[in-house]
């Protein structure tokens, strides 16, 4: 889904920079992210005014304002829905969908199974840092069992969602997951999951400095392994991609879990937009096409 | 009285009671006839009862009428209770070897036709339906040639055998009835007129092809799925994306996206996925997108009577999400008008940059009405508005685009994705001119104040934009009725009947309920003699906003809340019981249990 840059005008980091500086946490995870997706269109030179950068509400979900590109800071939950819509509309765009995992996997989740079923292309960036920040530190659907937060004083009693399992599950042609520490690499999933036609999920671990103390940097560091240091490892294996999503605790793989390129995306199976975007389009259709609706009516 | 021939048939689900309805229209239509027809079901897809009224004449025909000219019941359930709707001089076509008549009005004729004996019925199971409808076209005077060509049409598909078994089915019916039954007083005319026979749903999916919707998506939900069937199957050839979404939070958000981008786009509900949609109104709203919803009203609250008809969602089209901001809400007044009002209502959301909603309701959008097709205009005015998709000339001024500039009439220019130099972000957040976030900031109360009264400042803007409602019939009446939305067509007649019978009667019908022209109504209403307010809902939905919005209190309301539509004598006879000073709330019983 990457978009032709016009020859003469070479897309810098300064191009990407958003009107406000970010006002997350100092140390939140989210800045890497940000960070790793400005390198990312720079490497890949997308220019801006052809990005849509879409997000719900939460910390993360603040991200559309922090990097200048098209932007859309829509409804907890709802930036899928809302992405897809601008997707099929123009499918010139390269569209990007940030956020957070109560906003993608809780309030969200309907969507977010439906639009990895429907292969939109897409590339869905998930700062999953296992709790609900902006709302103060309340357990979110990756929260782990036993961990304690204000709403879960006594600690959590709901097993979590495995995101990677899920996406895997639901039919996402792109599946991977990154660590916000791990610039390199995640700049790298983040290049891949947008160049890729479909749908992309990106699940970062992007650690709450503020209101996660179970998950932390510090936690995380010795136990993420990548994947791609696993010369046997291949991407194109679902089982294999599903088995190792099962993986926690002592070891818990980074890099591209799956991607399979065989299927159509939701607006290349769509014959109405062969003609091109919709936006495009002219507004009335031919006098003869009107005309035949009108007669068979009758 | 205009002349208007009713047909009644009735039957159980899965009886075949839409392919008759089906022929008989096309006849009518072909003659050159109006007709609306209605058709009374459950929710259910086999069994039960549903009943389709289809009423055809030479002038419109704007409702189902009082009573019926012809009944054709296919099981005794349908027989049982319907028959009293016919009078003298009308008749009841049955199958005599399965159906009992009952007792029927005087001068009324029962046709009973030895079903058994004319056909087949081993071989044809719909055998009955296909016989009363030669026998009812024998008795009003139409020649078999058209009931010919039309069954030729609708089984050409199934191959000449059984093209030729239904006609020979057809006609022995026709002949049947030609021998042995009394034609219909009035043969019905033919007019040089043609005409085109539509729902509400397709009227509002062909208005959405006319305003040039790119994007249509939708939850199915009674009465509103036929709008998602009419756009699906001609998705293709008018060039539009549809899609069935996972629910109607997923359905409007995912409109917003694709109006965002710059396509119009548009979706359909009811009640109840209109309830879903409502945070996604204000999203719409707050970030300035125009989309237009369509809300088909049915039976509620909740899940409610999926398949009756109410005008019982104005308060939610209201207040719908929360907070203030500019809102268009209109109600379609006929079938005609479902197609028309599309156009418009998007011209205004484009040119004000606001959610635009359609109040329709299960009586027009599943009801059939006959439509000039010179009304059906498929090149409107388009006005998209403040819209920009083109890099030059560029931001004005200092070179910086302000998505949310400060303007007298409220509108920023909206700049879409794709255009180089207008990169912004759009913000269900409260935001400044330049779509930065201002919700948590410690100083924003004059921003905030600012953007509210920029947005608010678009409601003088649509209400310059949208014209006053109109007086219908003389000035100067015993009675006015005031009615909105889908109710024009009966309250018309009900106007006609009393006039007819010394009751002088005008009607006040509202087509644009938000913005609301209060002066003007309560200009046309100060010299009313006795003012009623008639709708479909249990609480007067509609006399409430009107009092709320111009301290207007009617003389009376009529109001009806079982699923069924009003029918004229139900209006008729309750003006009279007001005017006689009874009662100030009439609630008409509907008769016929349907």
């Amino acid at each position: 889904m990457a978009t032709a840059l016009a020859a003469t005008n070479r897309v810098a980091m300064a191009d990407l920079k958003g009107k406000v500086d970010p006002d997350w946490c100092p140390g939140c995870g989210d800045f890497g992210v940000l960070a790793a997706v400005q390198k990312a269109l720079v490497e890949l030179q997308i220019p801006n005014y052809n990005v849509v950068t879409i997000s719900g509400i939460g910390c993360s979900s603040n991200f559309p304002g922090f990097i200048n590109t098209y932007g859309m800071h829509t409804l907890h939950g709802r930036a899928l829905a809302v992405a897809t819509g601008v997707k099929l509309a123009n499918h010139d765009l390269t569209v990007l969908v940030t956020g957070g995992d109560g906003d993608g996997f809780g309030i969200g989740g309907n969507h977010f199974v439906h639009t990895m079923r429907r292969n939109v292309d897409l590339l869905y960036i998930v700062m999953d840092n296992q709790v609900y920040g902006l709302t103060t530190g309340q357990t979110s659907p990756t929260s782990r069992l036993g961990m304690k937060t204000k709403s879960m004083p006594f600690g959590n009693i709901e097993a979590p969602v495995n995101p990677i399992s899920l996406a895997l599950a639901a039919g996402a042609t792109f599946v991977a997951r990154g660590f916000s520490a791990e610039q390199k690499h995640l700049t790298e999933l983040i290049k891949e999951g947008i160049r890729h036609r479909g749908f992309s999920f990106l699940d970062v671990f992007s650690p709450c400095v503020t209101y996660n103390h179970d998950n932390t940097y510090q936690w995380f560091r010795p136990r993420v392994k990548k994947l791609e240091d696993d010369p046997a490892y291949d991407p194109a294996d679902w089982m294999a991609a599903m088995r190792k999503s099962l993986l926690w605790d002592e070891e818990i793989p980074i890099g591209k879990f799956f991607e399979r390129t065989d299927l159509p995306t939701l607006h290349g199976a769509e014959a109405v937009l062969n003609a091109g975007p919709l936006v495009h389009a002219d507004s009335q259709i031919p006098a003869d096409v009107s005309r035949a609706f009108i007669e068979e009516l009758m | 009285m205009k002349q208007t021939f009713a047909i009644g048939i009735g039957g159980a689900a899965g009886q075949g009671v839409a392919t008759p309805g089906d022929i008989f229209a096309k006849i009518f239509s072909r003659r050159g006839l109006h007709l609306n027809a209605y058709n009374a079901y459950q929710s259910i897809i086999r069994g039960g009862h549903t009943f389709l009224t289809i009423r055809t004449g030479p002038e419109k025909v704007t409702n189902m009428g009082d009573c019926l000219d012809l009944l054709i019941p296919l099981n005794q359930d349908a027989m049982d209770r319907h028959l009293r709707l016919l009078a003298a001089g009308a008749a009841c076509i049955y199958n005599s070897d399965t159906i009992k008549p009952g007792d029927v009005a005087e001068g009324a004729e029962l046709c009973a036709l030895p079903v058994s004996k004319l056909a087949d019925i081993t071989r044809n199971k719909v055998a009955q339906n296909t016989l009363a409808v030669g026998a009812g076209l024998s008795m009003m005077g139409i020649g078999f040639q058209a009931l010919e060509q039309i069954l030729a049409e609708q089984f050409k598909k199934k191959g000449d055998a059984m093209v030729s078994e239904n006609i020979a089915i057809a006609r022995a019916g026709y002949e049947y009835a030609t021998a042995n039954f009394t034609p219909f007083a009035r043969p019905l005319p033919t007019t040089a007129n043609r005409y085109a026979v539509l729902s509400g749903n397709t009227a509002m999916a062909m208005g959405g092809v006319a305003a040039g919707v790119k994007f249509y998506c939708a939850y199915p939900m009674s009465p509103s799925t036929g709008v998602l069937h009419w756009m699906a199957a001609h998705a293709r050839k008018a060039g539009i994306m549809v899609r069935q979404v996972e629910d109607e939070i997923g359905v409007v958000n995912m409109t917003i996206g694709a109006a965002h981008a710059g396509a119009r786009s548009m979706c359909a509900t009811s009640g109840g996925g209109f309830a879903l949609m409502s945070e996604g109104l204000g999203l719409s709203a707050m970030m300035e997108t125009p989309v237009v919803v369509i809300d088909c009203q049915r039976a509620g609250p909740s899940t409610g009577v999926p398949t009756k008809t109410e005008q019982g969602d104005l308060w939610q089209m209201l207040g719908a999400a929360f907070g203030d901001y500019p809102r268009v809400l209109a109600a379609p007044l006929d079938i005609g008008d479902c197609f028309k009002i599309i156009p418009e209502i998007f011209n205004l959301a484009d040119r004000f940059q606001c959610p635009g909603i359609v109040l329709c309701d299960l009586l027009l959008s599943e009801g059939r009405l006959s439509v000039d097709p010179k009304d059906l205009a498929f090149a409107p005015t388009i006005d998209r508005g403040e819209l920009i998709t083109t890099a030059s000339p560029g931001p004005n001024g200092d070179g910086v685009y302000k998505r949310y500039k400060i303007t007298e009439s409220g509108i920023s220019p909206r700049a879409v994705p794709g255009v180089p130099g207008y990169t912004h972000t759009a913000s269900s957040d409260e935001h400044d001119e330049d779509g930065v976030l201002i919700s948590d900031e410690f100083t924003n109360p004059t921003k905030r104040r600012a953007m509210m009264e920029k947005r608010m400042r678009k409601v003088a803007g649509i209400a310059a934009a949208v014209p006053p409602p109109v007086l219908w019939g003389p000035r100067d009446a015993d009675v006015t009725l005031i009615g909105w939305g889908s109710t024009k067509g009966v309250i018309e007649e009900a106007c006609e009947i009393l006039t007819e019978q010394g009751i002088s009667a005008n009607q006040l019908q509202i087509r644009w309920l938000v913005p609301l022209h209060g002066d003007a109504i309560l200009d046309i209403l100060k010299n009313a003699r006795h003012t009623m307010i008639v709708e479909n809902n249990y609480s007067g939905q509609f006399a409430r906003y009107l009092r709320s919005e111009t301290s207007f209190v009617p003389d009376g309301y009529i109001r009806k809340y079982d699923g069924e539509p009003f029918m004229p004598h139900h209006i008729v006879e309750s003006v009279k019981e007001q005017l006689s000073g009874k009662s100030t709330l009439s609630v008409p019983a509907h008769e016929i249990l349907v």
